[in-house]
């Protein structure tokens, strides 16, 4: 059975007929070719495919396409200014806070929120947001720091 | 200074498209016209395959073709080390198809590929295949596999062994023991892990009928050995026809090397079905089939003299092949894990036995480390357990145990030749960081709160930039392992580097430009480095065993010395001067005692542009090094790990690990230390967290992220990261290799602060993962007043 969406998805009204079981990642990557965001486990529990959804983070592997439908979606590809990136990514950037980078879009939508609602995170309170989000190259050391770094820029 | 020079803390150039979204991976690629795979695995861990039936499934929507291994017509996927028994025999290898033939031997693997237009579809037409098996008895446990003739996991391999190799003298080594003032000795499994790079693998296999052409993307470390396994042995394509692309690769530790199942099966298969085939790993077969770590049970003794003096060591190890034997797996417990025993102590004595055994479990391979942090862990418990026996402090005893700095180049008993090393200041600057001298004053403080506080020490080496050829082929290896590299000046002086390594994760973008930038005295953003593409680069054999820098690294430093030269000459002949009174400084070949200078764009578009220059002089700008080093190196540290046990939950918390490393000259610091920090995790991942479990039917009961526990950010502490000097002797740059060392070191320090932790109970041995329920059941059974309750 196929279904038609439509959403606003970074700032750009998109429709599509997909499959009723189409998963919002999908549509992401595979209808609109925003391959930023990634799938590392199919269970909710990497948090490799974060985006925002109506300004929250959620994980795209875990919703529907269609429970989406009239929403505004943000993913990763849509942060930076041409060449000038968020605050959050220089702070990644600066900080050494990703290796192989796979995880890194997701941890860095993830942080945005966090930062959202908690301007000034202590560093257990960024450790404890991360529960949803492996990084397997990073020790998250330098994650910490870096969401540490861009949540002080962003509040400059 | 060059503001990208060697030894700057350089941020990186891929960030950029990683941190946008612009990254590359396997999975990103479509191809025109594409189709999808979906490979039917088996549910069973042995099992006879009494018949197929496909027919239902043939006819699902959107089913272009159904294989299974009757439709296999390839050869088998090789293993490519070779190890004889300790008797002269070769090794048991059996053969490995990528699809089943008629046995099953481990939960996942392969019975059926599915290729249909949607995923959706292949998956909905795999569920319609109908398998009649029949199953057969399984074998899980290595002991019992080894034990007894029941339960072959290969009829043709008797006591499920694969090999039994030693090294060292038994008898002597017997004897000595016998002799010894005391003897330490540790039961200990290294538990079975699993790589789970977060980025799954991912393989699109592609022929153009045309040219006859083949095209393999896929998430691999090193894709010309693919090329080679896969072209050469399972296909037999001519490697001129087949070309091998790991693009951006999301995390390998190892369990990208090894040659797939799945790689050959969508190459084979997309001349048959005409169409590019794109097959991705959901995260649940990745638990079944990549590749997994570790997995020993290892018998040690330590004996001593009066003076806590190291005199012999004995091992026997039981290592885990799985059901086949993967790409390197049969190296790891013996070549990579025996050698390292002498750990960096000078032991004089050491034997080591390792019997390799079958079992219906997904194979193990190298995974981070691979077999050094197997040895180092047995080495440091016994290490520690020497301590306790003779209430040396464990500092002291491994100070006194310590091979001096001036005693190398030093030859182990184990076949290694430690080229340089200087270990106590190494271990002194983990010991200042650490406060280890305030520990006792911790402890007293911790246990009035009620918590139970622990610290430990554990000293590690490692031997990298796996290495010279000739030495791992006088050891089994079916492959020589160099490094190559080409260095292409461009007509206006940019550069672009063709490099053998193969990044996923360790920064050789910036690293070997900062390399680049820096001898050549050019901008750090005029260097392209080029990697992971059998079309473009020149044979390499990739990223593994910490060999980027010190294999890899050296042959970029030899190829641009071959640029030099060659410019030299040119500059020589447009300044009008003799090559002896050229230099080349700053980027600027200058007469000696002269302001006559030619810049590296300049001496470049002359080269291409060769209307002024010498006959006997060939045009163009680019050459190319093989790099083969003489000797492995030899990193190596000391890691401290603090940590408190609550006695009423067995929960840990790590108060602080303190890594300090010797990795030889440093190219970037940051980078350095992220590749520690990502090992620490890892090896406290291995020691807290992680370890597979099978059940006694062979079922995966740890096979998904929700089961097998991963560290996240709240399981970890920050971690202090020291660092020392001893510049590799044997290649150009000096450098040694960073990526594993958490990975060794980790897990004994760490388990060692646990077991110092519980000391006062007089528990003297747990076994990894140290989880708070096995904690908690130990303290409960070493205190009666506790379990009473």
């Amino acid at each position: 059975m196929s279904v038609t969406v439509s959403m606003t998805v970074n700032g750009k009204a998109i429709s599509a007929e997909v499959e009723a079981r189409t998963l919002l990642v999908q549509l992401l990557r595979d209808e609109l070719e925003l391959t930023g965001t990634h799938v590392g486990c199919d269970t909710s529990q990497c948090g490799a495919c974060v985006v925002h959804v109506d300004g929250k983070s959620i994980k795209s592997c875990t919703v529907l396409a269609a429970q989406c439908d009239g929403a505004e979606v943000t993913t990763i590809e849509a942060l930076a200014t041409g060449d000038t990136l968020h605050p959050m990514q220089e702070a990644f950037r600066t900080n050494h806070g990703l290796q192989c980078g796979f995880c890194t879009p997701g941890m860095v939508m993830s942080a945005l929120d966090l930062v959202a609602n908690n301007p000034d995170p202590s560093e257990s309170e960024v450790r404890d947001w991360l529960e949803g989000n492996i990084c397997r190259c990073t020790g998250y050391h330098n994650i910490v720091k870096s969401i540490l770094d861009g949540a002080k820029a962003m509040r400059s | 200074m060059h503001e990208h020079a060697i030894g700057l803390p350089v941020t990186r150039k891929e960030d950029f498209r990683f941190l946008t979204g612009h990254g590359t991976y396997t999975d990103d690629i479509n191809r025109p016209n594409q189709v999808y795979a979906y490979i039917l695995r088996s549910p069973h861990a042995h099992a006879a395959i009494k018949s197929i039936d496909t027919s239902a499934a043939s006819a699902a929507p959107g089913v272009i073709a159904i294989f299974t291994g009757a439709d296999w017509d390839a050869g088998g996927v090789p293993c490519g080390w070779q190890v004889n028994s300790k008797d002269g025999s070769p090794m048991n290898e059996p053969p490995h198809y990528p699809l089943c033939k008629d046995r099953v031997r481990h939960v996942g693997d392969q019975v059926a590929l599915v290729i249909a237009e949607s995923l959706p579809q292949a998956k909905d037409a795999a569920e319609l295949i109908v398998v009649d098996y029949e199953e057969l008895p399984v074998v899980i446990d290595m002991e019992k596999a080894i034990a007894g003739d029941s339960n072959l996991v290969w009829d043709e391999a008797p006591n499920n062994l694969c090999y039994d190799w030693e090294i060292g003298d038994e008898a002597e080594i017997d004897a000595a023991i016998a002799g010894a003032a005391q003897v330490a000795e540790v039961e200990i499994v290294n538990n079975r892990l699993i790589a789970n790079a977060v980025e799954p693998r991912a393989a699109i296999g592609e022929y153009a009928r045309g040219t006859g052409q083949y095209t393999l993307h896929t998430t691999s470390q090193n894709p010309h050995v693919i090329r080679l396994l896969m072209g050469a042995f399972v296909l037999q394509l001519p490697e001129h026809k087949l070309r091998v692309v790991a693009p951006d690769v999301g995390g390998g530790f190892g369990s990208k090397i090894f040659h797939y199942a799945e790689e050959a099966l969508v190459t084979w298969a997309a001349p048959k079905v005409g169409r590019p085939i794109k097959w991705t790993a959901e995260r649940n077969e990745s638990f079944i089939s990549d590749a997994h770590g570790r997995d020993h049970v290892t018998r040690g003794k330590l004996a001593l003299d009066a003076d806590g003096n190291f005199v012999a060591m004995k091992i026997s190890t039981i290592a885990n092949m799985g059901a086949y034997l993967s790409t390197f797996s049969t190296c790891v417990p013996t070549y990579l894990y025996a050698t390292l025993l002498a750990g960096n102590y000078t032991t004089p004595q050491i034997h080591c036995n390792v019997r390799a055994v079958f079992t219906n479990t997904v194979p193990v391979d190298a995974y981070r480390g691979a077999g050094r942090p197997e040895a180092t862990y047995v080495v440091e418990r016994l290490v520690n357990e020497a301590s306790r026996i003779t209430g040396i402090d464990p500092v002291e005893i491994r100070r006194r145990n310590y091979i001096k700095a001036d005693q190398f180049p030093y030859q182990t008993p184990v076949a290694l030749m430690y080229d340089i090393g200087n270990y106590e200041p190494t271990m002194s600057k983990a010991i200042a960081a650490a406060d280890y001298a305030g520990f006792e004053a911790r402890r007293a403080e911790a246990a009035q709160r009620g918590m139970l506080r622990g610290i430990g020490v554990a000293s590690y080496i490692e031997a990298c930039g796996i290495a010279p050829s000739q030495v791992v082929g006088s050891l089994g290896a079916r492959a020589g392992l160099y490094e190559c590299a080409k260095v292409r000046v461009h007509p206006t002086g940019s550069v672009t580097v063709f490099t053998g390594s193969h990044a996923h994760g360790q920064g050789h973008e910036t690293t070997f430009s900062q390399i680049v930038a820096d001898r050549l005295g050019i901008p750090f953003e005029n260097v392209d480095i080029v990697h992971g593409d059998t079309d473009k680069i020149p044979f390499g054999m990739g990223t593994y065993g910490s060999r980027s820098l010190a294999v890899g690294g050296s042959a970029i430093y030899n190829a641009i010395d071959k640029i030099i030269a060659k410019a030299t000459v040119i500059a020589a002949h447009l300044l009008e001067a003799s090559e002896q009174d050229v230099e080349f400084v700053d980027g600027q070949f200058r007469v000696a005692g002269t302001d006559k200078t030619l810049g590296l764009g300049d001496v470049s578009l002359a080269a291409y542009v060769p209307h002024n220059f010498p006959e006997e002089l060939e045009p163009g700008l680019e050459e190319q090094a093989f790099y083969d080093p003489a000797n492995f190196t030899y990193p190596a540290g000391t890691h401290i790990c603090e940590l408190e046990i609550d006695p009423d939950t067995g929960e840990v918390e790590i108060v602080s690990f303190v890594a300090a490393d010797d990795f030889g000259r440093i190219i970037n610091p940051m980078i350095v230390d992220g590749q520690v920090h990502g090992g620490l995790a890892q090896g406290i991942g291995q020691a807290l967290l992680e370890g597979c479990v099978y059940d006694q039917d062979g079922q995966l009961l740890t096979g998904s992220y929700m089961d097998y526990t991963m560290p996240r950010a709240d399981n970890l502490p920050a971690f202090q990261v020291e660092t020392s000097v001893t510049e590799c002797t044997h290649n150009p740059l000096g450098v040694k290799g960073c990526g594993e060392a958490g990975a060794i070191g980790a897990p004994a320090a760490t388990m060692n602060a646990i077991l110092n932790a519980l000391s006062p109970l007089g528990i003297t041995d747990l076994a990894m993962p140290a989880t708070p329920h096995r904690i908690w059941q130990a303290i409960r059974s070493a205190t009666p007043a506790a379990a009473a309750e």
